[in-house]
């Protein structure tokens, strides 16, 4: 058991060092250097071209079809390359496939692949890879937990359910560099998926030779800008240059390595300390440490994420009780949340779906009011809903052990004891037993919530407060809010599809299922030297696309 | 002799099982699960994934099987870490948790039994409350401030050292220091106490009384009674820094199977968070073991029949 005891004690650590590094520290920092990074011109390179990057916790898999995280993803996307690719600004851009072309009902994609695109070994890419690749991830035998990436594609579902055979999938090579895929109902953001790496191609010689071993150093054969070089868990993953890769020429780094960086203290005194060129978040209780002194490398940027609470609809006190989640909603100042109590940047939310592409972000009309006018609003519904100082509402408020959760759960459990006098009682449990207990919706009353999306879409949102969805946890049912997003789904004028989600988003607002509080950012540190790095909605980082800046 | 060991090695096998056993159900019974996740999974590929660990078996059949493969030294996949077996995940983890917790332990060995020779024989004298002050500050300090002080001294200011990773000996430095310095306190407080009341028993009055020169009556009298306390307290504790240690590894990003004790019952690894609890079982068994052979080395009045 003290071992438990000491991982709370990983956690005091950050604490105690934002004492010795914060306030009264010598700016002696050393990492503050005054380095003129890219010399007299700005752009002169470096003469050793390698990039450390600490990478959050050690990854699961680098097998692209079993892999549900992203750190895992992060190393992938380097190693793979699929049919498009992602510039360092989000957008999707060819990658293996040059072209293609989508036909008029929306159902049916060809793509032409480049020619000289090689695996690792100098096999040329072909469309059979792609195909192998598709299929396995939609093999049950697979074991793949993210298959719902390629629903869309014509008998996916199916197969991944095991009811029909692999080969049934909607996927055709219809010659070396000609794939073609079928999707079963049109999917306007079908091209923004193939970003994802369960439709990344797999080279079936060396999979077939080395079985569950082909993701191992010397084994893995891969059609990105890297090659694997080492993997040590918990230690290191070391990519080198793929020599073979069709634009090699054009790829500037020699060897990525990746840090498992587990300790958010950690991994700051390794960045501080020059052994990290980029970190992969930063301690919360350093930001305004960050700020004061390293406030030129400090890169914060909108991350496609939004953080709430979910109300219980299915039970007592909220059920049936519009005008009092209202109340709760209006009552919280967001502002003093993402200002005083988290501080990376985060913006305060009034709507739900992050600024996503083809989407004009909806919010609750309050959200222009002042928060005063709001407050004066939540007392009113909150009597309205049939509460008072004498009858004050009781409820429960639950969140996921973690730090920044409790302090934000305290802020709101105070606001709305200032503003409507609410009692509220705080819990919080550790992260599987709470995913068990908000499913089950007996326990929960008001539940903290954060969904980042799995592709640059509103539908990754909008779908799962649809009454059907598995990610439903509030018990949300309103047939007018399934009938937009359904609609949506199938709608391929964008524009068209964007009004159908935005209205569904002011449906669901008015009903209040969930209470939004902010948008997520990604806020992390990046060396001087660091060039063509660029923040991005999905936070997807090609390192091909990086060079390290003489210094 | 051999009767002895022979009697202590089946008297571990009962204390194994019911370790495996105790931990087997206690992570079975914990709420949640391996594939537990914020979106729900097609019930098919739930069945799918549950069959393929064999989850979809009664208990009594998963513990067996478990029990199987112990035997073979097969501690089965890793739910997390898909690409490895938790005997892999051991196999390169262990030996760096092993290099560092050794280094750490003999460093604390020889510094703290000098450290707790020199202030028993300066009793109450500057160098004794010296030792004694320095070993209490040791013991007070937890070293989830000492790790990151010393980082922050060594590599983020004076740049001498890295601040994590496992390389060579320079990467050593910080964090065998980390997990040293509590041992060195300890071992310096437990040596000293042995020693003052060794110092004062009759075969060292006689020995001083026939003229002997001090450091002979430490050196080849004393000291031998003087770590019996020490080796007792030595075995779990080697047992325990071999191991790894949570805080370290995080701290100075360390790859060793310390922190696969939290992290493995965090994401409901079943097959990681047993095998290392298993293994980790089995060292405490034969650190006491080597400990018990110890004690007959050391005190002739100890005999193992």
């Amino acid at each position: 058991m003290k071992r438990f005891a000491a991982w709370t004690a990983v956690a005091a650590a950050s604490a105690v060092l934002a004492g010795c590094g914060g306030d009264g520290a010598p700016v002696a920092a050393a990492a503050t250097l005054k380095v003129q990074a890219g010399g007299a011109t700005g752009k002169e390179l470096a003469d050793v071209q390698i990039l450390r990057i600490g990478n959050g916790n050690e990854i699961q898999t680098l097998d692209p079809h079993r892999g549900e995280e992203v750190q895992g993803a992060n190393v992938q996307r380097d190693l793979y390359e699929g049919l498009v690719n992602e510039a360092p600004n989000g957008d999707i851009v060819p990658g293996v496939a040059e072209s293609w072309t989508m036909s008029d009902d929306g159902k049916t994609y060809v793509f032409h692949l480049r020619h000289d695109a090689r695996w690792s070994n100098g096999d040329p890419v072909t469309a059979a890879d792609f195909l192998f690749g598709l299929r396995r991830g939609v093999d049950p035998k697979t074991l793949s937990t993210y298959s719902f990436i390629l629903s869309p594609i014509e008998n996916a579902d199916e197969i991944s359910a095991g009811k029909r055979p692999p080969d049934d999938l909607g996927v055709r090579a219809l010659d070396d560099y000609t794939l073609e895929i079928q999707l079963a109902h049109p999917t306007p953001y079908f091209v923004s998926l193939l970003q994802h790496s369960m439709t990344y191609p797999l080279h079936r010689a060396s999979f077939e030779k080395h079985g569950d071993q082909f993701t191992r150093p010397g084994n893995l054969v891969s059609n990105g800008a890297f090659e694997l070089a080492d993997w040590v868990v918990q230690s290191h993953i070391k990519l080198v240059r793929n020599p073979h890769y069709w634009n090699n020429a054009n790829n500037k780094l020699d060897e990525v390595w990746f840090y498992p960086t587990e300790d958010q203290s950690a991994e700051l005194q390794r960045y501080r300390a020059n052994e990290l060129d980029i970190t992969d978040v930063v301690p919360a209780t350093q930001i305004k440490w960050i700020r004061e002194n390293l406030a030129a490398e400090f890169v914060v940027a909108p991350y496609l994420g939004s953080y709430f609470y979910g109300f219980n609809l299915t039970r007592p006190p909220f059920k049936d009780q519009p005008k009092l989640r209202r109340a709760l909603a209006l009552a919280i100042d967001r502002q003093a949340i993402t200002d005083q109590v988290i501080g990376a940047g985060q913006t305060p939310a009034f709507g739900w779906v992050p600024p996503v592409a083809h989407y004009q972000p909806q919010q609750m009309p309050e959200g222009a009011w002042t928060q005063a006018a709001r407050e004066a609003e939540a007392k009113r519904l909150y009597a309205e809903a049939g509460y008072s100082a004498a009858k004050p509402l009781r409820t429960e408020l639950m969140y996921n052990t973690q730090e920044n959760h409790r302090r934000i759960a305290v802020a709101m459990a105070s606001m709305w004891k200032r503003v409507l006098g609410v009692e509220t009682e705080i819990t919080n449990q550790e992260w599987k037993v709470y995913l068990d207990t908000r499913n089950k919706k007996i326990d929960t009353q008001v539940y903290r919530h954060g969904w980042i999306g799995d592709y640059n879409d509103a539908f990754t949102f909008a779908e799962m407060l649809r009454s059907t969805a598995g990610l439903n946890d509030t018990g949300y049912d309103n047939p007018e809010y399934d009938r937009l997003v359904t609609a949506a789904q199938s709608e391929l004028d964008l524009d068209k599809r964007g009004e159908l989600l935005e209205a569904a988003e002011r449906v669901m607002l008015a009903d209040m299922p969930i209470l939004p509080i902010y948008t997520y950012v990604t806020a992390r540190l990046v060396k001087p030297w660091v060039g063509g790095y660029q923040s991005n909605i999905m936070d997807h980082h090609p390192h091909k696309d990086l060079y390290i800046l003489k210094h | 002799m051999l009767r002895y060991s022979l009697r202590r090695l089946l008297g571990a096998i009962p204390t194994l099982f019911l370790l495996t056993a105790f931990t087997f159900f206690m992570i079975r019974a914990a709420p949640g699960g391996p594939f537990s996740r914020e979106r729900q999974l097609l019930p098919e590929i739930e069945a799918n994934l549950n069959a393929a660990y064999h989850l979809d078996e009664p208990l009594y059949m998963q513990f067996g099987r478990y029990l199987g493969g112990l035997l073979r030294f097969d501690f089965g996949p890793s739910f997390q870490y898909r690409d490895y077996t938790v005997t892999e995940l051991i196999k390169t983890g262990f030996p760096v948790s092993l290099k560092l917790g050794g280094a750490a332990m003999l460093v604390a060995l020889v510094i703290g039994v000098a450290a707790g020779c020199i202030a028993a024989l300066r009793q109450n004298r500057a160098a004794d409350h010296g030792v004694m002050a320095v070993a209490m500050t040791g013991i007070s300090i937890p070293n989830f401030v000492m790790a990151p002080l010393l980082i922050l001294v060594f590599a983020v200011y004076l740049r001498w050292l890295p601040a994590g990773g496992l390389g060579g000996l320079r990467t050593m430095v910080l964090p065998v220091t980390a997990l040293a310095l509590p041992q060195i306190a300890y071992l310096a407080r437990l040596t000293r106490g042995s020693m003052i009341e060794v110092l004062r028993s009759n075969f060292i009055r006689t020995a001083k009384a026939q003229g002997l020169p001090t450091w002979q009556i430490v050196v080849r009298h004393a000291l031998r009674p003087v770590l019996l306390p020490v080796v007792s307290y030595l075995g779990p504790a080697a047992a325990a820094v071999i191991t790894g240690s949570v805080v370290i590894e995080q701290i100075f990003s360390v790859p060793g199977i310390g922190r696969f004790f939290v992290t493995g019952a965090l994401n409901r690894d079943y097959t990681l968070v047993m095998g290392v609890v298993v293994f980790y079982g089995a060292l405490i068994i034969a650190f006491n073991f080597v400990v018990d052979l110890a004690y007959a080395w050391l005190d002739p009045r100890v005999k193992y029949k």
